[in-house]
């Protein structure tokens, strides 16, 4: 059997991964992708944590599922906010959003 | 599922069920009527906090095997809520008329919100504070983006959105490495893998920082409060009020119940990391906000300097004895700032004629003689903010300076009494303006507003006269949270 | 309280603080309708509050006939301060009983009578829109008297005590800008302040007594200082004297005794009533009050007890000496009053508290009556003055031709000659004239010249015997005075009533009404038979065993003959040596005294009172004023304006003001808060630029955060 540990590997790197897209994308979509990896990055150790430790215990599960449902209407309400941005300045860049500084 | 589950959640269910409803009614309102929906919304809030009040004489009293809790915290801090709630709508709604943002899902995004923070404060289990997190949260980023098609509004919104999401993937993986610690995202069992020392301390330990970076994130504490000056500018100005007090209030709920309840075995490491979070919070939040003139900028830096005198709470965590107080005088302080925020929004929102060009703090000039009891008040609200008598804000800076000094960290105090020595300059300087300085303001009468403006006026006066039974009452509520 | 559910008339005793409210509710029904309700109206409400404290107070003393032991009736918290603890109580025992009693029996009559004689006295003086503040004043007497009388505890009691003083000062100076012939004049006032100062003196004794005694007891209560004194009796016994003493100065201050007397002859000044009720009956016998109450206290030193008992029995002869050679009737009563208050303060000296509460009712009697048959004589009088010249619109102008042209010398002699209607000199024959007030007057006098069987007889025996059996200089004292007081009695009777007018207004003297004499009468029946509550027989003792109730037991000598006829043959022997020297030959009309010549440097110290008031001048006024006007010129113009102030104060701080604004200020804090903001500024400036608009450096930011965070917390 696969350690756990491996498991965590997988889901730091994950992680990492999507924060370098937050960090280094301008594209405010590629960004929102970013932030989607770090959240599965959780859900992998969610999970993994809830066979190795405790299986009868159904918390790692159900809160994996409410990551999803939350996940989901985290990339609805993103999605839109890009889209009403879009129609107004014709852009998605995210660094060019900088009227409001200092 | 029993009787006892649902009659803890009752208000929640209620105000949840009343803004569906809501948004249902808002279709079959003809355009006319929807000032109708305003008052609607405001029974709603009101109908809940009868009920709040009706059960705050309630036992403690946990639901739905221990996901939720009903006790003298939650019941405190469901009354702050739902006040919030009111006053949010109190502000909004002469506002949005003329801001021609009176759309229908208006008042429903805000009593979701107020939901979410009533379940963040009776919130037990991690699942469900990172539910109420997002429920909270949510409608903030959809009613800062709600003046579009206003440049400024959008970009707030989703500037709001991507940090706010950036920030709850933290807390997300924060969560999984404590349910991996301690095998539970129970709070009270969390507490009792540690002490049966079955978790892994180095895990938790991680757990609980990267929890931290999240409720950070949502009080604006240094150094994740670079979003606040942004969307709390960008965000139209009722929205801003609402979030100003709510969120920050909300978060801090959820900082003091998990690290209250959760954390007491890392109270040696976290309530230093707390005080040093603390002290640079107020050392940036003041230093910059003293170089504003945008009147909303420079409010936002000032709240993100009061999480930082309400992170003072967190420094005396380690010493038993002087925890109990110091979260009653987070509390107080809490009920202080929601007031003093409120109102100075209030008063900004009055004189906001013009709803694309911000308002500076030179437009406060002349407003003493243009219209004297709303420059009392906002000379009012300054005096709590800075922390000067006769008001409620002096009165919690005293609970919470003495939690500190408890605590053993005079270098704390100290930095806070200096930072609020530097705020006296930028807060006052209104005051300045309002009394000493010629200028023709155009000042809104609005009565729902004015009503709002001089209630919170008056009892951040008067109740800081003999503050005790608030205080006793702050006290009672946190006696069972440890 | 020990109030018993049983027995009704134990519930009384709650009616207790109504001697108090009764005539408070008369004073605010006068001080705010006075105007409205015309005098008689105004008369009748004072009245009936007065008569309705007495009502109360004889209600306590039905009350108390059933439960001697009394209550403590308390009515309100009062003052709560570290372990001073006090309450508004009032005091029901047979002690405090006698004296509501006498003080609002007493107080009502005059009231009555006070109807009568203010109507004839604001005429005279032209002023009758005075008349409702007077029963105002009078009122706020009476409550203010009960207030002290029913205290349970020293600072209530000193409550009613500075209250009294006040209404005495108000009544004293209650015509305050004219004189007695309602002529212009402060002469009124000055009498009010003399008296006010004086007992400002005493009352500063009673203050000291009274710290001695929460110092050393703890407490205020009587009760409680009583039970305290024998165990400070014991480790500190110079204390208990010291009390005694102290409480000695405010004794003589109220009750006009040596040094401290001479306020009381000036209060003459005071409205007849007004003399009667406080300067005789009631206020000045509140010392004597005083000391019988804290009889626990003086029964503990003797030091303290022998001087009070000689100092009363000085002061009784010594006043009595200076009332042989007064010419004024109220004056001369005056000075009795003094010197029958010494034989009472001298008998609760020697612990005769019985005897010395016995001759304080008899005297308020006899006292009250001779006060105000004097009222009536000089009211008689100026009717036949009035009568005699047909000037009703101006008294105060001289008699007939009387005019502008009158040169100076002119007008001081008619100035001389001015009438004075309570002069005995202008009096002779009113017998004939005034038959009514002759005889309650000649009552009044045989009362107190001690001629038995009228109650003056009994009451000086009874402290006379006392003195004789204890302290025999006393007894020698106040023998003699008691045969100087037959002497000025006699003197007096004979020269106002017998004989003929001296006065043209002495020969037209006119009765008084009916609301004048009645109260005389039934004060004259008082005054006759007020004896017989305590006759010096075996099972006659009934004041005696009534005070028993509060003073605990008794001792009752038996009657001696040897004493008693002694007084009784020199007060015999005194009326005959007046009639000898007054009536044999009745005086004329300008005659000198008969005793100035035989008496001679001995008759001018007593006509001019031993010249104390002019000693008092050169000794305590004179120099005083030397000081305060030294204090002012010097200490305080020169001193204290000119030096310290101008030169010290405004040029020194004129000087520091220049260094710290210029060198300091501007040189150096100045630039350092200047320098302070503007590095705040900068800073501020600076660390704005952060924030750089750009989500992605905002995201930085925070995973700065959590790198810090968790490398805190994993490196720690």
């Amino acid at each position: 059997m696969i350690p756990l540990s491996w498991y965590l590997y997988l889901s730091a790197a994950l992680f990492a991964i999507g924060l370098y897209g937050v960090l280094a994308r301008k594209n405010a979509i590629a960004i929102l992708l970013g932030i989607e990896l770090m959240l599965n990055a959780a859900n992998i150790n969610l999970v993994a944590f809830w066979r190795y430790t405790d299986p009868a215990q159904m918390a790692g599960q159900v809160f994996a599922i409410i990551v999803f449902a939350v996940a989901a209407a985290e990339v609805a309400v993103g999605l839109s906010l890009v889209i009403s941005i879009y129609r107004a300045r014709k852009t998605v860049i995210a660094d060019e959003l900088d009227l409001m500084k200092w | 599922m029993t009787i006892t589950d649902f009659s803890v959640i009752l208000p929640v269910t209620l105000l949840t069920a009343w803004a569906s409803i809501l948004l249902l009614a808002e279709l079959f309102l003809p355009r006319a009527q929807r000032p109708f929906l305003a008052l609607l919304a405001a029974l709603g809030l009101a109908l809940t906090l009868g009920i709040s009040l009706a059960q705050s004489a309630q036992e403690f009293a946990p639901g739905f095997g221990g996901m939720v809790v009903r006790d003298g915290f939650s019941n405190f801090l469901n009354v702050l809520f739902l006040l919030t709630g009111l006053f949010g709508v109190a502000l909004s709604y002469r506002y949005n008329q003329r801001a021609q943002i009176e759309r229908g899902e208006y008042y429903p995004l805000l009593l979701f919100s107020v939901a979410g923070m009533m379940l963040m404060g009776q919130a037990a289990d991690l699942i469900v504070v990172f539910l109420a997190l997002e429920l909270l949260s949510f409608p903030l980023y959809i009613l800062s983006a709600f003046a579009y098609p206003r440049p400024q509004s959008e970009e707030a919104g989703l500037k709001y959105f991507l940090l706010g999401a950036f920030a709850s993937g933290f807390v997300v993986y924060g969560i999984a490495l404590t349910f991996g610690a301690s095998g539970s995202t129970d709070l009270a069992r969390i507490v009792a893998s540690v002490a049966a020392g079955s978790a892994n301390l180095p895990l938790l330990t991680a757990g609980a920082g990267l929890l931290l970076v999240g409720f950070g994130f949502k009080v604006a504490a240094v150094p994740f409060h670079m979003w606040t000056p942004d969307v709390y500018q960008g965000a139209p100005t009722s929205v801003t009020a609402f979030m100003a007090a709510g969120a920050k209030t909300a978060g801090f709920a959820a900082l003091l119940r998990v690290f209250g309840a959760a954390f007491p075995a890392l109270a040696a490491d976290l309530s230093p990391l707390m005080a040093i979070l603390a002290a640079v919070t107020m050392l940036f939040g003041n230093l910059i906000a003293v170089a504003q003139t945008d009147m909303k900028r420079m409010l936002a830096y000032s709240s993100i300097a009061q999480a930082g005198y309400l992170l003072m709470a967190f420094a005396p965590f380690e010493i038993e004895a002087a925890r109990t107080m110091a979260v009653a005088g987070a509390l107080f302080y809490l009920l202080a700032y929601t007031l003093a925020s409120f109102g100075s929004w209030g008063v900004v929102i009055a004189l906001e004629k013009d709803l694309d060009r911000h308002l500076s703090i030179g437009d406060f000039a002349g407003l003493a003689r243009r219209s004297p009891w709303l420059a009392a008040a906002m000379t009012v609200f300054m005096l709590s903010l800075t922390g000067l008598p006769p008001t409620l804000g002096l009165v919690g800076k005293i609970y919470l300076f003495r939690a500190v000094i408890e605590g053993g960290m005079v270098w704390l105090a100290v930095i806070g009494a200096l930072t609020s020595v530097v705020s006296a300059f930028y807060y006052l300087r209104i005051v300045v303006n309002m009394f000493m300085r010629e200028g023709e303001p155009a000042v809104e009468r609005e009565w729902w507003l004015e009503f709002a403006i001089g209630a919170a006026a008056v009892v951040t006066v008067v109740v800081s006269l003999w503050p005790f039974p608030l205080f006793e009452w702050a006290e009672w509520a946190v006696m069972k949270l440890f | 309280m020990l109030l018993s559910e049983a027995n009704p008339a134990a519930g009384l005793f709650v009616l207790v603080p109504w001697i108090v409210f009764a005539p408070v509710i008369g004073l605010l029904i006068n001080a705010f309708a006075g105007k409205r309700l015309g005098e008689r109206g105004v008369g009748w409400v004072a009245s009936l509050a007065s008569g309705a404290a007495f009502l109360v107070s004889a209600l306590q003393f039905y009350a108390l006939t059933l439960h001697p032991e009394g209550a403590q009736v308390k009515i309100a918290e009062w003052i709560r301060i570290g372990q001073l603890s006090l309450d508004w109580t009032f005091r029901v025992d047979s002690l405090s009983v006698t004296m509501m009693l006498v003080v609002s029996g007493v107080g009502t009559l005059i009231h009555i009578y006070a109807i009568g004689y203010m109507h004839e006295d604001v005429r005279f003086k032209h002023d009758p829109a005075r008349f409702p503040r007077f029963f105002v004043f009078l009122n706020l007497f009476i409550a203010a008297m009960m207030i002290l009388v029913s205290a349970d505890n020293y600072l209530m009691l000193f409550v009613g005590w500075e209250g009294v003083g006040l209404c005495s000062f108000l009544l004293i100076g209650f015509w305050y800008d004219l004189d007695t012939l309602g002529r212009s004049s402060w002469a009124n006032s000055n009498a009010a302040k003399k008296a006010f100062i004086t007992n400002r003196v005493g009352d500063f004794g009673f203050l000291i007594a009274g710290f001695l005694i929460f110092w050393y007891m703890g407490s205020f209560a009587f009760s409680e200082v009583f039970a305290a004194a024998p165990e400070v009796a014991k480790t500190h016994p110079w204390v208990i004297t010291a009390i005694t003493v102290f409480m000695l100065v405010g004794v003589a201050g109220k009750s006009a005794q040596i040094p401290l007397y001479v306020w009381l002859p000036d209060a003459m000044a005071g409205p007849t009533p007004v003399s009667a009720l406080i300067h005789a009956a009631t206020m000045v016998t509140a010392g004597v009050y005083l000391v019988t109450r804290s009889f626990p206290l003086f029964g503990l030193t003797h030091d303290g007890q022998y001087i009070v008992a000689t100092v009363g029995a000085v002061t009784a002869l010594f006043a009595a000496t200076i009332a042989v050679g007064q010419y004024d009737i109220k004056k001369v009563l005056a000075y009795s009053t003094i010197s029958q208050l010494g034989f009472m303060v001298a008998a609760v000296g020697m612990g005769a508290y019985v005897a010395g509460m016995f001759h304080l009712v008899t005297h308020a009697f006899f006292k009250a009556l001779l006060f105000l048959s004097a009222g009536s004589v000089i009211l008689g009088l100026e009717r036949g003055h009035h009568h005699g010249h047909h000037a009703p619109s101006s008294p105060v102008l001289p008699p007939q031709g009387a005019g502008n042209s009158l040169s100076h010398g002119e007008i001081d002699r008619v100035k001389e000659e001015v009438f004075d209607p309570g002069d005995i000199r202008n009096m002779g024959g009113l017998r004939a004239r005034m038959p009514v007030t002759f005889w309650v007057y000649l009552i009044g006098a045989l009362a107190l010249a001690g001629i038995f069987p009228l109650a003056g007889f009994w009451s000086k025996d009874e402290i006379l015997l006392d003195a004789f059996l204890h302290y025999p200089h006393v007894y020698w004292l106040l023998t003699l005075a008691a045969f100087l007081t037959a002497f000025y009695m006699g003197r007096q009777v004979w020269m106002v009533f017998f004989g003929k007018a001296r006065h043209e207004a002495a020969e037209h003297a006119q009765e008084s009404p009916s609301v004048i004499t009645i109260p005389l009468i039934i004060l004259a029946a008082l005054s006759a038979f007020g004896g017989f509550i305590n006759l010096p027989f075996k099972g006659f003792h009934q004041f005696g065993y009534w005070l028993e109730h509060t003073l605990g037991a008794i001792e009752f000598p038996p009657f001696n003959f040897m004493v008693a006829g002694v007084s009784t043959v020199l007060a015999l022997g005194a009326i005959a040596l007046s009639w000898f020297l007054y009536q044999r030959k009745p005086l004329e009309h300008g005659q000198t005294d008969p005793l100035a010549k035989p008496l001679g440097l001995v008759f001018v110290g007593m006509e001019q009172k031993w010249f104390i008031d002019e000693a008092y001048q050169f000794l305590f006024v004179q120099p005083y004023r030397a000081l305060a006007s030294w204090l002012a010129q010097k200490v305080d113009w020169d001193f204290w304006h000119e030096w310290f102030h101008d030169s010290v104060l405004v040029k020194g701080f004129v000087t520091l003001a220049r260094l710290l604004a210029d060198p300091v200020d501007l040189g150096f804090i100045d630039r350092v808060s200047y320098w302070l903001s503007d590095a705040i500024r900068a800073s501020a400036e600076t660390l704005r630029k952060l924030q750089n608009g750009f989500v992605r450096s905002y995201a930085l930011s925070v995973v700065l955060g959590v790198a810090a965070i968790l490398g805190y917390l994993l490196l720690k």
